[in-house]
């Protein structure tokens, strides 16, 4: 079943009864004209958040560094210096673009592009809540690791078509970089679907509970070093410190995106926050329960028996709730990496080469193994049940 | 409302829509009205510490970085066919006919894992390949350099 944000408002009466009422006052069927309506509303408003998560990201990396090492940080642009990303933006549009003549203008002009609509496109099945996702894919997990990598396709053609050799080393190293730690991610989120049962975000997190021991990141042992496989894998491929090698500022000036300037500089670094705040988010879809409210109150059913609301306004507060939860978790993850950044030094290119194929991709196959035979023994059940099964079964022989 | 194939994917065109609207829109309109284009042929150099860059940056590269994405092309492949088996693996425990599925699924395993095995071995995960000689080829060696 593919759930969407049109499906999820259609079921209110309020939704269809504006439809009869427009269909016939325009003498056509309007059905599929407010569906697009309404998926264009919510793409704009998502795109509009993640250009400001992003904008705010690269504020909180610089106050939470300021933080880190007793700085100040910005703190003259708006209340606490909340305004700088703004300042920054109309800074980089007012600089001039400069292209270097040697370059493949066409790769160099498009590279941005394609980080920026790799990230964006990622955001159709972030799974901010069981009704505002805009489309649950029913191969959700499949779709993002393939629309993902397009961010990996960009910094290659950033570096190559500036003509640098900066640019190429730092291309050259993102790229294998960024395919190369793919494969651990790839081998634990296929351990995730084995417990799930399903590659739609929305069928990972219903399979989940609110409170934290019903989170995958603890359903069973092979799960919990999944989930830091994962992380470490995600940070690599968001080039995030201490894997931040193809911008490694002090061997490459400032790698795939030395001959850039103005605003596509600031879309490689939009599409880059971005990018972490996406892999934060499916993170914590994945492991940590997403959107899920303790005591099943984001289903809304709660509000509308016991405080006696109408169903709509209960049903939505329900998706506040949920929407609530899933950027808790997201926003403490993403506190997570830059805290990381800003306390670990960054890895040699062959120390990187070796955690991954050497240490990450082995344990990850264990993991994969470990889940699968975890489902046919044990049902599916998690290890608390397992255990306080045993225990029961053990007290009840006394 | 029914939703066919194309109505899910609606979101993702319109969104890579969003993207290319925002690009051109701060670059090519709104940049191109507001920044200065004076180019020299000194700032289109590309940037090499202050130095005047030799040569062009497309020659001949290292091959390591080849080895490395045929490696990553036999996992994600092998990850790619393993995907729709992980997600009915589930029902098909529930159902009594896991069995067959887990051992499918751990024999695919072994074929992967032992083509990690043969890289490892082969040394094609060294981002530095070692050639360390034997002890004989180290007493050769000493004894050609003694004479």
């Amino acid at each position: 079943m593919n759930n969407t944000i049109v499906s999820y408002l259609s079921q209110f009466e309020g939704h269809q009864k504006f439809l009869a009422v427009a269909s016939e006052f325009l003498g056509f069927d309007v059905t599929a004209l407010v569906g697009f309506v309404i998926f264009f509303t919510a793409c704009f408003i998502l795109v509009n958040v993640a250009a400001a998560i992003g904008g705010l990201g690269t504020y909180a990396e610089r106050k939470i560094s300021a933080d880190i090492q007793m700085r100040q940080g910005p703190n003259r642009v708006g209340p606490y210096g909340l305004l700088q990303f703004l300042a920054d933006g109309v800074k980089m549009i007012l600089k001039e673009d400069v292209v270097p003549a040697q370059a493949d203008k066409f790769l160099f002009n498009i590279a941005p592009l394609l980080a920026l609509s790799g990230v964006f496109a990622t955001l159709a099945v972030l799974p901010l809540s069981s009704g505002f996702i805009l489309t649950d894919l029913n191969i959700g997990i499949f779709y993002l690791l393939g629309v993902g990598s397009v961010v990996g396709v960009a910094i290659f053609v950033g570096g190559y078509a500036s003509n640098s050799k900066w640019s190429l080393l730092g291309g050259m190293r993102g790229a294998s970089q960024i395919i190369s730690y793919e494969v651990p991610v790839t081998m634990s989120i296929i351990s995730i679907v084995l417990l799930s049962g399903g590659m739609s975000l929305v069928t990972v997190t219903e399979s989940q509970g609110g409170l934290p021991h019903q989170w995958f990141i603890l359903h069973n042992p092979f799960t919990f070093i999944g989930f830091f496989v994962m992380f470490i894998g995600t940070l690599a491929e968001a080039n995030r410190a201490p894997f931040d090698l193809p911008e490694a500022e002090s061997e490459l000036v400032s790698g795939y995106h030395t001959e850039y300037t103005g605003m596509k500089f600031a879309f490689f670094a939009l599409a880059e926050y971005a990018e972490v705040f996406v892999l934060c988010g499916i993170v914590s879809a994945l492991y940590l329960g997403g959107y899920k409210v303790p005591m099943d109150l984001g289903n809304g059913v709660f509000f509308v028996e016991n405080l006696g609301l109408p169903a709509v306004i209960g049903k939505n507060i329900g998706q506040l709730l949920q929407l609530g939860a899933f950027f808790t978790k997201t926003f403490l993850l993403y506190y997570v990496v830059i805290w990381i950044r800003w306390t670990l030094p960054r890895m040699r290119v062959d120390d990187l080469m070796t955690l991954c194929w050497k240490y990450l991709t082995p344990i990850s196959l264990f993991n994969l193994i470990g889940c699968a035979i975890w489902v046919y023994f044990f049902e599916n059940q998690s290890m608390w049940s397992v255990i306080f099964k045993a225990g029961a079964a053990g007290a009840g022989h006394h | 409302m029914s939703s066919t194939n194309l109505d899910v994917f609606m979101p993702v065109i319109i969104l890579i829509a969003l993207a290319i609207i925002m690009f051109v829109g701060a670059i090519g309109v709104v940049g191109k009205l507001l920044r200065p284009h004076k180019p020299t042929p000194l700032k289109e150099t590309p940037y090499e510490c202050g130095e005047a860059p030799v040569g062009s940056a497309w020659s001949n590269f290292n091959v390591r970085f080849y080895v490395v994405s045929l490696i990553f092309i036999i996992f994600d492949v092998e990850g790619a066919l393993m995907f729709p088996v992980a997600a009915v693996f589930k029902d098909f425990v529930a159902i009594g006919a896991g069995g067959v599925v887990l051992g499918s699924l751990l024999l695919f395993i072994l074929i992967l894992a032992s083509g990690l095995v043969y890289c490892w071995k082969k040394g094609d995960l060294d981002w530095v390949k070692s050639f360390q000689l034997s002890e004989d080829q180290l007493k050769k060696l000493n004894e050609v350099e003694a004479r």
